[in-house]
């Protein structure tokens, strides 16, 4: 237990960090277990209160019971929730059938760019973990996007005990990433230990199978499981060698480099 | 040779970083320590095998993660990648750090996060420039518990009197700046020998394998036994509650506790320790602890104060001396302006002198420069434009070190080795002997400020004779209270006749004693709410050092310096409303007051509850 203490107190560090340098800040909330951990988090940093708003990219291919959960939510815990689509893109028809890289750009990356340009965030809050695929194990807490919100891996700023970059030229924005040291089974421990309120899709609800990572119904599998609660997924992941992510297929071949340099999440 | 992870729950979490000179195979370690205890997904090892026999090269445990295709194809690491494995009840998040000294950076970046680290050095190459500034930057960045892991022993036949060897160059030069590491060890992480398992080609060495050696490194927990430091991060009131949050940086605090903020003096009682979601409240806090608490009084306090017991407080200056790291795409150079951050204080700074800039491959010195380039090491006097609360590394490792921001980039960093007394040294002196003993009525600085609609303030007034200084304050202070504010002229000749009555015709030429008085009086003043109109003109041309003497004294009240001149001139550091030539009274009051808004001295509208900045 103690060192889930150990990473909540670096990660609320991070999160008042952030609420002190930028004006204009905004966090991403997917309803997944990671970004409401994130969420979580931010209501022990500010005791209670989330003191900007949620950002939710819907692609309008998530499942279903996620929007509900996320809609409750909202509601009993007073956030204010914008949410943000590419209807450009959908109006054309864009779907995973036109290829995965391109469907990713078009219905999250591209829609998230329009929202944070058209609100004009300068910080945003994430819930990427260094342990979830290769280029996240290589980012800073505080990590600089460009006018066109692409990352330049090859040269990140320095990141100095518990300095980072908080100033930036205008029209680029800081993508803050509170989660970084983060394991997945962190995350389930986590929710155990604070009672967190989350998902069921996580669980095996009877079929013998459960989500182990939730993205767009047409590109998330789900794993075969007979994990029916918090205790058991933790004591599932203590043994497996099976990759997290290993049900999205985004993350196939050199997938995620390629989105993340253009600004992917 | 492969053993299967313990499922074991972990009960801390432990940061380590492997460092060392370019090719000298860090990756390769890092890979081997993840293959060889089973810690690695099912099929990685099969997917990058596969990946390396279409590129038709060898398969390298390396590979395993230099994540970006541009790092598989040049076979070098480009930037820091975190990983994680559990073994024996420890949660390990290992650094993988680029050894290229273009990237140097990133190494570093890795290595300030790092609780210990795996020094490696490549047995054929022996010691190298980088295996030397590594060693170096790590006892500069504080990481004091490391191992040096003599690598491709295969390559050299297993033989000990080449191990033996670079293991007395190496002690020496390390121990050049008194840095001992734990252990020396002999391995090959391409073939695996004593990575996990022992190895059967070097019965000669009996030490610990590098996973027993991550074993043996400790969490370090003596930060809470030392004198506490908080450095307040911010102030929020969300709801009722006015709440100061921070991270402990050492030390513990209690619920009663008194607390010192320091460089402002103030002092309140510790009312309660916030925490969310957590049962019951909190009564205590120790070092590494985010918290948030209360106090019984409302003062004001800002970012970057850092808060104390009272029997053992941080030092407090506009100068220090330290050992800094260069990472800035430009020189830093002397006399230019930079931001200095210590802890949470932000606060513009100059390095007032070079005094020496240290090679790290023989640690000569070389004297005489104006600039220190992009990975160079040096010795500073930094001096900050207003006095900040800091330690000395030595003592205290978070209050003791220092980031530079130059323009929007973090440039350097270093630790402070000592302190540089300033000429305000002995009246902040008197400041805080006064603060700490000053009797308090009933009635707080908070409850004055809501009755008045505004906060004390002192207008202060420089420049040289007949530049209308006299006039304008006159002005001012009329405008002030015909807006309903709680405004006073202080004038010196007030004080010459009645206060200063008692010195001597000499003494009162000169401008210290004058100066202290006249400040002292101010202090009063603003303590009763008021905010002070006041010019430097008992002191003619002394005004750069007066203004600086009555700053001390008033200190934390806030000090709106205006500065006026016939021509265009450098005005005293710190001025904050600048007036050259012939002055239109109306358009220079509107000016004032602008300021005085905009450092929330003044409510926006009169009548309105003032909205004050707690923070900066």
């Amino acid at each position: 237990m103690k060192h889930l203490r150990q990473l909540e107190d670096q990660s609320v560090y991070i999160f008042r960090e952030a609420y002190k340098h930028f004006d204009n800040l905004a966090m991403l909330w997917s309803m997944g277990k990671d970004s409401t951990v994130l969420l979580w988090l931010a209501r022990k940093a500010f005791f209670g209160h989330v003191p900007f708003p949620l950002l939710h990219v819907d692609t309008s291919y998530k499942i279903p019971a996620m929007i509900e959960y996320r809609d409750r939510l909202a509601r009993e815990w007073g956030l204010n929730l914008v949410v943000g689509q590419n209807k450009e893109a959908l109006a054309a028809g864009m779907n995973h059938t036109l290829g995965r890289v391109t469907c990713c750009t078009a219905l999250k990356t591209n829609a998230l760019k329009q929202l944070l340009e058209q609100k004009g965030y300068t910080g945003v809050i994430l819930g990427v973990r260094a342990d979830e695929e290769g280029t996240r194990a290589k980012e800073r807490y505080f990590s600089p996007r460009d006018k066109h919100g692409d990352w330049d891996f090859r040269d990140q700023p320095p990141e100095l005990w518990d300095q980072y970059k908080t100033t930036f030229p205008p029209g680029t924005h800081i993508r803050i990433h509170p989660l970084l040291d983060w394991t997945e089974i962190n995350i389930w421990e986590y929710i155990k230990l604070e009672s967190i309120p989350f998902i069921d899709l996580y669980l095996d609800r009877g079929d013998g199978t459960r989500y182990r990572s939730l993205g767009c119904a047409p590109c998330t599998t789900p794993i075969k499981s007979i994990a029916k609660s918090v205790d058991d997924i933790i004591e599932e992941l203590r043994h497996t060698t099976v990759a997290e992510r290993s049900g999205r297929a985004q993350d196939e071949g050199r997938g995620m480099e390629m989105l993340r340099k253009d600004g992917y999440m | 040779m492969s053993t299967k992870p313990v499922p074991t729950k972990p009960s801390e979490t432990l940061n380590i970083v492997i460092v060392g000179h370019v090719d000298h195979g860090k990756s390769t370690l890092l890979g081997r320590l993840y293959a060889d205890t089973g810690s690695l997904p099912d099929g990685k090892v099969e997917k990058v095998q596969a990946i390396c026999r279409q590129q038709g090269k060898e398969f390298e445990y390396a590979f395993l993660f230099d994540a970006f295709l541009e790092e598989q194809e040049q076979g070098i690491t480009i930037d820091t990648a975190r990983t994680f494995f559990i073994w024996k009840g420890r949660q390990y998040i290992i650094i993988d750090a680029p050894g290229h000294k273009e990237f140097l950076k990133n190494m570093i970046s890795g290595a300030a996060r790092a609780e210990a680290a795996l020094l490696l050095i490549d047995a054929l190459e022996g010691v190298k420039e980088q295996s030397k500034k590594h060693g170096y930057l790590l006892s500069l960045l504080g990481v004091r518990q490391f191992a040096v892991v003599v690598n491709k022993m295969d390559l050299v036949g297993y033989r000990q009197d080449v191990f033996d060897g670079i293991e007395k160059e190496y002690r020496e030069f390390l121990g050049q700046f008194k840095a001992v590491p734990t252990q020396f060890i002999p391995v090959s992480a391409k073939l695996g020998d004593n990575i996990v398992g022992r190895s059967e080609q070097m019965s000669w060495y009996t030490g610990p394998t590098v996973l027993d050696t991550l074993s043996l490194f400790r969490k370090e927990a003596a930060r809470s036994e030392q004198p506490l430091r908080l450095p307040v991060q911010d102030v929020y009131k969300f709801d009722a509650r006015r709440i100061i949050t921070g991270r402990i940086t050492a030390g513990r605090l209690k619920v009663g506790d008194h607390l010192v903020f320091s460089p402002s003096n103030k002092r309140a009682n510790i009312q309660s320790v916030e925490a969310f979601n957590i049962e019951p409240q909190p009564m205590v806090a120790e070092a590494g602890q985010s918290i948030g608490i209360t106090l019984d009084e409302q003062i004001f306090v800002e970012r970057g104060e850092i808060a104390s017991h009272q029997e053992q407080l941080p030092s407090v200056s506009t100068a220090f001396r330290a050992n800094v790291f260069w990472l800035g795409k430009k020189p830093l150079e002397k006399g230019r302006k930079y931001l200095l951050r210590v802890a949470t204080k932000e606060v513009d700074c100059e390095v007032a002198s070079i005094h020496r800039i240290i090679d790290t491959m023989d640690l000569a010195q070389q004297q005489g420069s104006i600039a220190v380039g992009k990975n160079q090491v040096a010795e500073l006097t930094i001096r900050s434009k207003t006095p900040l609360a800091f330690d000395l590394s030595s003592s205290f490792e978070s209050t003791g070190r220092f980031v530079l921001v130059d323009e929007y980039d973090i440039a350097g960093g270093g630790i402070i080795t000592e302190l540089v007394h300033d000429d305000q040294e002995f009246l902040r002196e008197e400041a805080r002997r006064r603060d700490f003993a000053w009797v308090k009525g009933e009635v707080g600085v908070e409850d004055r400020a809501k009755q008045y609609g505004h906060r004390a303030a002192v207008v202060l007034f420089t420049g040289g004779r007949h530049t209308g200084k006299s006039l304008l304050a006159r002005k001012l202070e009329g405008q002030l209270v015909a807006d309903g504010r709680h405004a006073y002229l202080l004038d010196g000749e007030n004080l010459r006749r009645g206060l200063d009555a008692d010195l001597s015709e000499a003494e009162r030429t000169q401008t210290a004693e004058m100066a202290r008085r006249y400040g002292e009086v101010a202090r009063l003043l603003t303590d009763t709410g008021l905010i002070v109109v006041s010019t430097t003109n008992p002191f003619g041309l002394a005004y750069h050092e007066a203004a600086q003497a009555i700053r001390t004294l008033v200190h934390p009240a806030p000090v709106i310096a205006v500065h006026m001149s016939q021509t265009a001139e450098e005005p005293p550091s710190n001025t904050d409303v600048m007036l050259v030539g012939p002055t239109d009274l109306d358009a220079a009051t509107k000016r004032i007051m602008d300021e005085l808004k905009k450092r929330g001295v003044l409510a926006q509208a009169i009548g309105a509850k003032p909205v004050f900045q707690y923070s900066i």
